[in-house]
């Protein structure tokens, strides 16, 4: 069996009365595209949050390369390796595809302290820059401002800036979301150059995407687990079926 | 930031600063050498506040308290006859980076409105510490026995030396206002303005990118103070009112928030109108209220950006 990369035990989170994360637990296998899936108010984003850092837990424990990171910030866990993008695009909008990246690369290579040296012309940053947004196909496109670019484009910047973190593993809030079927295309041949390099937890709504991505796939309902399974498990499970009934996108 | 109508209009403005002693010589107004070098300190009192403001999204509604601990330094060292400016103005920069550090923690942990309210109350803290400095002037303020010494190596007991010293200060903050800005800290400031729990999750702790933005921002201010002791002789609790933090905002938002050069276009046009329309009437303020409003709804990025965004559609 693969080694585990982010191991989630017991883990709880509510909010007023109701339950977001509802005794979870799940495993990542190290360069495994491991999908997310479920009905809207699931608990899929507050899973994704409270991985990442941006809101503390109620209880539980998240391992990550069986580091305890239950306590720790959000940067920190950041400069561990854990790089997550948004579901509402999060860029910064008045800097350039390539200025965006290089903030990325910048946070990772840890000298943020220099108040001298244009950091627009500092190399150290622009090339692994470059290299990230070739990655995601964006390098024609790094003078222009985030603001100015395609919904599609910035969800692609927005991968190239969380690849460019260097990170171990990579926490992806519907990449997919508000794409056109092209752009979708695009970030699933994206996301499958990535698989192996990079383990992926992905939070998806488009279903051909997760079922053609996914190593393994947890549905979740309510904030708890009710399955987890290969594609074909799932897409055989009567419950699972029964979470989703009347969804059309799972029936194909 | 940085295209040719901007630079052009700040080069005209510095050579014009550079020829205000001599036409204030051979027009026999002094008053104009006054004015200016006013404007200029000024200038980079708005300068500093800019870097938090304009480049990390923090609205400081107590920025002139640190004008008035530089000032206060100046003031309170020339009263134990410690005149030197080489210690003077050090200790000035110092000792307004110390206040800059204390509140900066507490006001950096809100945001929003609620930092507004704490640097507005900090600040008015340290306008009540002057008033309750009797040893110092208390409310009536302290004359400057004797402005900062440098011995032999410059005197500004000389105006005309003093105003040289002054724009030479302001032509050094801008450059050193422009490299800052443009450096990789200053790149994590405007991400973070920009967008802060994304710069989290890239892995920025984002507070103390923002602390030493208000540290530098403050000991910056603190040096404006001690240039502003200088050019008034005097010192008093006057410059720490949260009236003068909002000169210093208007300043900022009139020239151009967020834009270089902005501030001192700010601060140079403040001044120049609370001059003008203060001679037409006592209500001054009338007029220069609806023309503010105007600059902000009409003119996003302030004079500066109007103006040299007018040249480029021209040109």
């Amino acid at each position: 069996m693969a080694e585990i990369v982010l191991q989630v035990s017991d883990l709880c989170k509510s909010f007023g009365g109701v339950l977001a994360t509802d005794h979870l637990d799940l495993g990542v296998e190290r360069g495994s595209i491991h999908a997310v899936i479920g009905p809207n108010g699931a608990g899929k984003t507050t899973l994704i949050n409270q991985l990442s850092g941006l809101l503390t837990s109620d209880g539980g424990k998240i391992q990550f390369n069986r580091n305890d990171i239950t306590k720790l910030s959000a940067p920190i866990r950041a400069k561990m390796g854990l790089a997550r993008t948004f579901q509402i695009t999060s860029v910064f909008g008045e800097f350039t595809a390539l200025e965006n990246v290089s903030l990325a690369v910048q946070a990772h290579d840890g000298h943020s302290f220099k108040l001298w040296h244009d950091a627009r012309r500092d190399k150290a940053l622009t090339g692994p820059a470059l290299e990230a947004l070739t990655i995601v196909g964006l390098e024609k496109r790094q003078s222009i401002k985030a603001s100015l670019m395609s919904h599609g484009e910035r969800r692609q910047l927005e991968i190239a800036m969380a690849l460019a973190t260097k990170p171990k593993m990579l926490l992806l809030d519907e990449p997919m979301a508000g794409m056109g079927p092209e752009e979708s295309n695009r970030m699933v041949s994206i996301l499958s150059e990535l698989k192996g390099t990079v383990t992926i937890l992905l939070i998806e709504h488009d279903m051909g995407a997760v079922f053609s991505l996914a190593d393994k796939i947890t549905v979740l309902v309510y904030g708890g687990e009710i399955a987890t399974g290969t594609p074909d498990q799932i897409r055989a499970n009567p419950e699972v079926r029964s979470a989703y009934l009347g969804d059309e996108d799972f029936e194909s | 930031m940085g295209n040719r109508a901007q630079i052009l209009i700040v080069g005209t403005i510095f050579l014009g600063l550079a020829l205000v002693p001599l036409f204030a010589e051979l027009t026999q107004t002094p008053f104009y050498l006054d004015l200016a070098r006013r404007m200029m300190i000024l200038a980079i009192g708005a300068l500093s506040l800019n870097l938090i403001m304009g480049y990390g999204g923090l609205i400081s509604f107590g920025h002139a308290a640190y004008i008035g601990i530089g000032a206060y330094t100046v003031g309170i060292c020339a009263e134990h006859e410690l005149v030197s400016g080489f210690i003077q103005w050090p200790l000035a920069i110092l000792v307004s980076g110390v206040f800059a550090i204390i509140f900066g923690l507490i006001s950096l942990r809100t945001r929003g409105v609620y930092f507004i309210m704490i640097t507005l109350a900090l600040a008015q803290m340290m306008y009540f510490l002057g008033v309750s400095l009797d040893r110092y002037g208390g409310d009536d303020g302290l004359p400057l026995i004797e402005r900062s010494n440098f011995g032999a190596l410059v005197d500004i007991s000389n105006n005309v030396t003093l105003y040289f010293i002054v724009l030479g200060a302001l032509v050094l903050s801008l450059f050193f206002c422009k490299r800052l800005i443009n450096s990789r800290f200053g790149m994590v400031l405007q991400g973070t303005r920009s967008n802060e729990t994304r710069m989290k999750t890239i892995g920025f702790p984002t507070l103390r990118y923002q602390l030493t933005a208000f540290v530098i921002a403050g000991m910056m201010a603190g040096f404006a103070g001690a240039l502003l002791a200088n050019h008034t002789d005097f010192i008093n609790p006057d410059m720490m009112h949260w009236t003068r933090s909002g000169d210093l905002i208007i300043m900022v938002l009139l020239g151009g928030m967020g834009s270089l050069a902005g501030p001192v276009v700010g601060a140079l046009a403040f001044i120049l109108l609370e001059e003008l329309l203060s001679g037409v009437t006592e209500y001054w303020q009338l007029i220069f209220g609806p023309f503010l409003i105007l600059v902000v709804l009409f003119a996003r990025g302030g004079l500066l950006g109007f103006f040299a965004d007018k040249e480029q559609r021209d040109g």
